[in-house]
């Protein structure tokens, strides 16, 4: 076990591609090695990127990862696509945009699949944040939909979350408007050449300003920036948000290390117990037979969804 | 939760052929069929589909060459596995490929071959009955 933990703060890549699948694949064994990573953790400054299919949140990051690279900086990469939820199977095309990086040494891209166990996305991402951590990597971005409270929750745990919408969606935010906008550190206008990309603009600023009483208090205020990812046009500008951002929250938050935030430790352990309990009880109740015995029980009228739960669930956490 | 392992595809176009039409069906069918499967897009050499392929710890390469490079890409790829210690990562291959380099690429360590026509439910069933999510 301490061999792998060896090698992952040694950057081993095979190790760190295995560790990570074994996480995703919910292997007992792995919590071992996460507890002896979790010392070697804490250095990484983690970035999440969220927006609608198409806004250009893969080809983004792709630029992200020259620009830091250019900068001396090392960059893990974890791309969350959505599974199927008919056949389990999962198309993870994130990759396509950023191939250039593959032979970089200094970058390891990883696609994950949403799969859609309970809660298992965030603390399976979080976990591999954590490799990625372990292993060295100064920067870390997290690519998702952010559809559901799981991906939501997932780039709420960065340091830094970017929102990319791009012109035309108006309504769109409309109806988001108290989800995940609210999250947002830095909002991104991708694709800023097309038609109504002012009128988003200034959809965004008058939905920002409405919080002005947080900003006179000192609070972050999240700036607005017109890019296009795919020329490369305002990413530089986009990076240096990144920083004042950073610079923020170590003047005001005390600091990036998650591990001395109580918020982020909370959150955390919060999560972490809810997982857990989850499949201890689940697990539990699928090997003994009384998970399907009940479901037979509810089907054939014996007995109702709510007692069978209570039955279930209280004598094992009693 | 403890699930069962996913297998883990990735289907990769190398050299110079711009043409994934086919590549993305097979994608689509892989998905159907409950794998995870990654696509890397066009114009992959063989370092960086097996540097991807090292990265993503993927259980398969399906590599699809429709322009005639397949005797040199083909091997490379298995070659770089070799060298890099992940030949328990298989090889497959398919596209416009004639019979007598089948057998070539099958002796260079490619496991098996698809050629035009071959059923989508072959592909996947194929995939079903000769790659196993690693256990270890």
């Amino acid at each position: 076990m301490n061999d792998i933990v060896e090698k992952v703060v040694a950057g081993d890549v095979r190790t760190v591609a295995r560790l990570i699948r074994d996480i995703d694949d919910g292997m007992p064994e792995v919590r071992e090695v996460l507890k002896d990573l979790y010392p070697h953790t804490g250095k990484a400054y983690v970035i999440g990127i969220t927006g609608a299919p198409g806004v250009g949140k893969s080809t983004l990051v792709d630029q992200m990862v020259a620009h830091l690279r250019k900068r001396d900086k090392t960059v893990g990469v974890l791309a969350v696509d959505p599974t199927s939820p008919f056949s389990g199977g999962a198309i993870l095309g994130d990759r396509v945009r950023m191939q250039r990086h593959s032979m970089d040494q200094g970058v390891f891209i990883r696609s994950l699949a949403t799969r859609g166990h309970f809660g298992g996305l965030t603390q399976s991402t979080r976990s591999a944040i954590d490799v990625f951590d372990a292993m060295g990597k100064d920067y870390i971005i997290v690519e998702t939909v952010g559809v559901g409270q799981d991906e939501v929750d997932v780039v709420r745990s960065a340091h830094t979350t970017v929102i990319v919408v791009i012109p035309g969606m108006g309504d769109d935010i409309q109806a988001i408007k108290a989800g995940i906008l609210e999250i947002g550190d830095i909002f991104l206008i991708n694709k800023a050449d097309r038609e109504g990309s002012d009128k988003t603009l200034s959809d965004l600023r008058l939905m920002i300003n409405m919080d002005h009483k947080k900003y006179d208090r000192g609070e972050w205020k999240p700036p607005i920036l017109k890019i296009q990812a795919v020329f490369d046009k305002g990413v530089a500008e986009f990076i240096d948000e990144i920083d004042k951002h950073a610079k923020y929250l170590i003047e005001t938050a005390g600091g990036l290390d998650f591990r001395e935030s109580k918020a982020k430790v909370r959150q955390e352990l919060g999560e972490m117990i809810k997982a857990r309990l989850i499949e201890e009880v689940i697990d539990r109740l699928t090997e003994s037979g009384d998970f399907d015995r009940t479901v037979d029980s509810i089907i054939k009228g014996k007995i109702d969804p709510y007692t069978a739960c209570e039955n279930l669930v209280l004598p094992i956490v009693s | 939760m403890k699930q069962k392992r996913r297998v883990r595809v990735m289907v990769a176009k190398p050299g110079l052929d711009g043409h994934d039409r086919g590549a993305r069906i097979i994608a689509r069918a892989y998905r159907d069929a409950g794998f995870e499967v990654v696509y890397t897009g066009l114009h992959q050499t063989p370092e960086e589909i097996v540097e991807a392929a090292i990265q993503e710890d993927v259980d398969m390469i399906g590599l699809s060459s429709l322009a005639g490079a397949h005797k040199y890409l083909f091997p490379a790829v298995v070659e770089l596995l070799r060298e890099k210690a992940a030949d328990d990562i298989v090889v497959c291959g398919g596209g416009i490929i004639p019979d007598d380099d089948i057998k070539e690429l099958k002796e260079l360590g490619v496991k098996e071959v698809f050629t035009p026509g071959t059923p989508l439910d072959d592909i996947v069933k194929w995939v079903e009955h000769n790659i196993t999510p690693r256990q270890d």
